[in-house]
């Protein structure tokens, strides 16, 4: 049984309810943070935890904060990212449904630290019934002081504003959320200035995840030092997973890193094993926008290591070999799961959701969805293979915003670890249509096209 | 006023001082040719355009003296500050090449390439990208994306299928009109300019979304279909207008004015005025002026040689560079009597006749004479 720091609560019945909170030691961080700790010394804490944003990007959050401009005169602003909108990511609603005061609570401390007396929530608008959860809490946490002017007499006067998007997986990412936010379209801003100089409003501004905000209540209250503790080399702290797939038990586990890939997906204690007794296939590690790895690279590294559910141990081998912890959504893919239908709904989803602003991610992502239904449908060509190689080669890298690379690495990672299934689709168009690869693929290596 | 700091950067091995805060893009127009990066959406006299097309992606080798590790992506040069010192690689790198050979290749991915009918050939930043940095044939095998048409008003057409999403004519709304009534509807591939409502666009001012659109998404609807640009000939004129400065550049065949633009510098952008504002132009010079009696002619435009809207106008114009080497020189200092090399040919007609020894340019009579070889 690993150590739980968000979750230990969860399952206590009305935890949601301010009360309940309270009662099983709520809000201790903000008196804590409030009234023995300065705002500097809060960033110190946050940067000695190691806490890395919990996204997808995995970036250290102290460091980030610490990246905040002060300029006089002008107010800075929290921004909290709830637009979970990674397909097999689900952490952040868990999070908010049941414990909408812990997040709350992670927020008015980093408020406090940040210098934000205007911190905004932008929720996803498919989690409608969340937002009501959420101003629910806030309305409690006004009623008992936590929020409002001159929080626990220290004059540091704080107001949580929950904005919900109207349905953009964009909007996730943080400068087309602070466009959203403002009222705009959605569109990604180009970086520099980043937000931490110019956000919302042209204001310095921090835009952090709902998980990495809800695990700065703990570290305050345990200490960084001690929070680092837990976990492994950079990769401290717990870390939501939200399983999905072909597994026994899906949901929501919160782990502290030191576990294996293989133990986090057999172990009863989480995902249970693969769902009606099959075999294990693929697996993406950390949301759809990671690069798949096939079995044998899940479980052990190129070297013949031990995988780890860590940040370094899932990339290790950059994207030849290996994935990333991304934003944790791990989607398990059984041996009946056909990786050219997989890619085809990632591809199709990217397309979707471009924004449209520049041109290598407008035309690429619908231009690879089409090649790929072409081959899905059985009418693709041997060429198509490396036609898809060499656009999603020049979407990577080449856009304002990390869409364009997410749209790209899927698709490069699908061609990469199994290009003998692609050919196998191409070569065998009716067989394709009513049957599958299977697991052929675990005798063939890697293939990385030139 | 604090003294101006000057940054040293390095564009493809040619080094030039530009002020600080000057982008990439523009320090390679200072220095020209085909050192300039290609800029699709970037429009200098418009705030904010600029990051979306592309295609001026360069790659930074150097970021700067301070701190000289390369930036790990591409970046768009357009937008990006130069710094002291830094070191950018625009055709001299590999990378950059096949970038932009990706970007031109998935901007002409859904573009319908209707350039026979398309009033915008021949002054078409697209058709002159795609030349420079495109394949000469598509890997695109699926259909066209197309969109429902819509109505512009009695000035503007609109060709949804051809624009490129530079949002170009939403930043001179924005910025040039005191109310926006188009912009961009609908994300990714299905991303179109539109009004959401039917509704004309009837600004004073909106012509101008005409004059800085790159492709032929926006064309004037009073020159639509009417001639080809390079059978225009473009003339220098002004009049006293109350609203704009009126100068802009008439577009002739013969006597008659077929269409007037604003003055395009060779970026393709609006000229300044002497003032030094942008010389934007009102609806009224651009749709409604269209006499020669209504403007006073200054002389013929000054267009760059490469233009194919300069094929055959104003040889010597400028934009166009006189060699400074005589024929003579050279030619190892022998004056040529015939301009017209007619060896090959003479030689089989007369193969008695020795044509160095013709003075002059030949006629008929030179040969039936039959002059005598010296």
């Amino acid at each position: 049984m690993g150590v739980k720091l968000l979750l230990d609560k969860a399952h206590v019945p009305g935890i949601r309810t301010y009360d309940v909170y309270r009662r099983e030691g709520g809000y201790r961080s903000v008196e804590k943070a409030l009234k023995e700790m300065t705002p500097e010394s809060i960033v110190e804490e946050v940067k000695k935890s190691g806490l890395r944003g919990r996204g997808g990007a995995g970036f250290p959050a102290g460091m980030k904060w610490s990246f905040i401009a002060k300029p006089e005169g002008v107010p800075r602003h929290l921004v909290c990212n709830a637009d979970e909108s990674e397909p097999g990511t689900f952490k952040d609603r868990y999070l908010m449904e049941f414990l909408p005061h812990l997040l709350l609570e992670g927020l008015i401390v980093s408020s406090f630290a940040l210098g934000s007396n205007d911190t905004y929530i932008y929720i996803r608008g498919e989690y409608a019934w969340i937002t009501d959860i959420l101003e629910e809490a806030i309305k409690e946490a006004h009623a008992n002081g936590w929020l409002g002017k001159n929080i626990l007499g220290t004059g540091f006067d704080c107001n949580i504003h929950v904005q919900r998007g109207a349905g953009a997986y964009i909007c996730g990412e943080e400068t087309a959320l602070i466009e959203s936010l403002e009222g705009n379209r959605g569109n990604p801003r180009i970086k520099p200035p980043f937000p931490a100089i110019q956000g919302l409003w042209q204001r310095p501004t921090v835009v952090n995840n709902v998980e990495t905000l809800a695990s700065i209540g703990p570290i305050i209250n345990m200490g960084g030092d001690e929070y680092a503790k837990i976990g492994v080399g950079r990769s401290t702290g717990t870390k939501l997973i939200s399983a999905c797939g072909n597994i026994n038990k899906p949901g929501v586990y919160e782990i502290d890193m030191t576990i294996s890939v293989e133990d986090f997906i057999y172990s009863d204690e989480f995902c249970g094993g693969i769902a009606n007794g099959k075999k294990l296939k693929a697996c993406i590690p950390g949301g759809s926008s990671v690069p798949i790895l096939p079995a044998n690279l899940l479980l052990k590294t190129a070297k013949g290591e031990t995988r780890y559910m860590n940040y370094e141990s899932l990339s290790d081998g950059g994207f030849a070999t290996g994935s990333m912890m991304g934003s944790g959504g791990f989607i398990v893919l059984d041996e009946d799961q056909c990786i050219v239908k997989n890619t085809y709904t990632l591809a199709r989803f990217y397309r979707h959701e471009s924004c449209g602003q520049c041109s290598p991610c407008r035309e690429g992502t619908g231009w690879m969805e089409k090649i790929l239904q072409k081959i899905e449908t059985g009418k693709g060509s041997m060429s198509d293979i490396d036609l898809l190689w060499d656009i999603q080669r020049k979407i990577e890298g080449n856009t304002i915003c990390p869409l364009g690379d997410a749209a790209a690495w899927p698709v490069a990672a699908a061609i990469r670890h199994f290009r003998d299934e692609f050919e196998w689709h191409i070569n065998n168009p009716e067989l394709s249509q009513t049957s599958n690869f299977g697991l052929q693929h675990y005798a063939d290596p890697i293939h990385v096209p030139a | 006023m604090s003294e101006q700091i000057f940054f040293k950067v390095t564009i493809d091995n040619i080094t030039i001082e530009v002020p600080a805060g000057t982008t990439i893009l523009q320090a390679a127009r200072q220095i020209g040719g085909t050192v300039a990066p290609p800029a699709m959406c970037y429009y200098s006299k418009l705030q904010g355009s600029g990051g979306k097309c592309r295609t001026c992606l360069v790659e930074v080798a150097k970021g700067s003296e301070k701190d000289p590790r390369p930036m790990p992506k591409l970046v768009a040069s357009c937008r990006t500050t130069v710094m002291d010192g830094m070191e950018v690689k625009n055709i001299t790198s590999d990378k950059v090449i096949d970038a932009r050979a990706g970007v031109v290749e998935f901007l002409l991915l859904n573009h319908p390439l209707d350039c026979p009918i398309c009033d915008q050939a021949g002054e078409c930043h697209l058709q002159d990208l795609s030349f420079d940095h495109g394949k000469s044939a598509t890997r695109y095998e699926f259909q066209r994306r197309t969109f429902k048409k819509h109505d512009l008003g009695k000035n503007i057409q609109l060709h949804m299928t051809r624009c490129i999403l530079c949002y170009r004519c939403v930043f001179t709304a924005d910025q040039l009109t005191n109310k926006r009534v188009h912009g961009i509807l609908d994300r990714g591939d299905h991303a179109e300019i539109a009004t959401h409502i039917e509704k004309s666009l009837d600004n004073e001012f909106i012509g101008n979304v005409i004059d800085v659109c790159p492709v032929g998404a926006l064309t004037d609807k009073t020159f639509r279909f009417k001639n080809r640009v390079w059978f225009l000939k473009p003339m220098d004129a002004h009049r006293d207008c109350p609203t704009c400065s009126g100068r802009v550049t008439l577009w002739n065949r013969g006597d008659e004015v077929y269409r007037v633009t604003a003055r395009k510098d060779e970026w393709g952008e609006i000229e300044d005025t002497p003032e030094g504002k942008p010389g934007w132009i009102c609806n009224t010079c651009r749709f409604d002026k269209k006499e020669t009696s209504d403007w006073v002619i200054e002389g013929p435009r000054a267009i760059s040689r490469q233009s194919v809207i300069a094929q055959g106008h104003y040889a010597g114009n400028v934009g166009m560079t006189k060699p400074t080497e005589t024929f003579k020189a050279v030619n190892g200092g022998r004056t040529p009597h015939l301009l017209l090399d007619i060896h090959d040919e003479s030689e089989v007609n007369q193969p008695q006749l020795h044509l160095g020894k013709i003075h002059g340019p030949s006629h008929g009579d030179t040969f039936n004479n039959k002059i005598e070889n010296a």
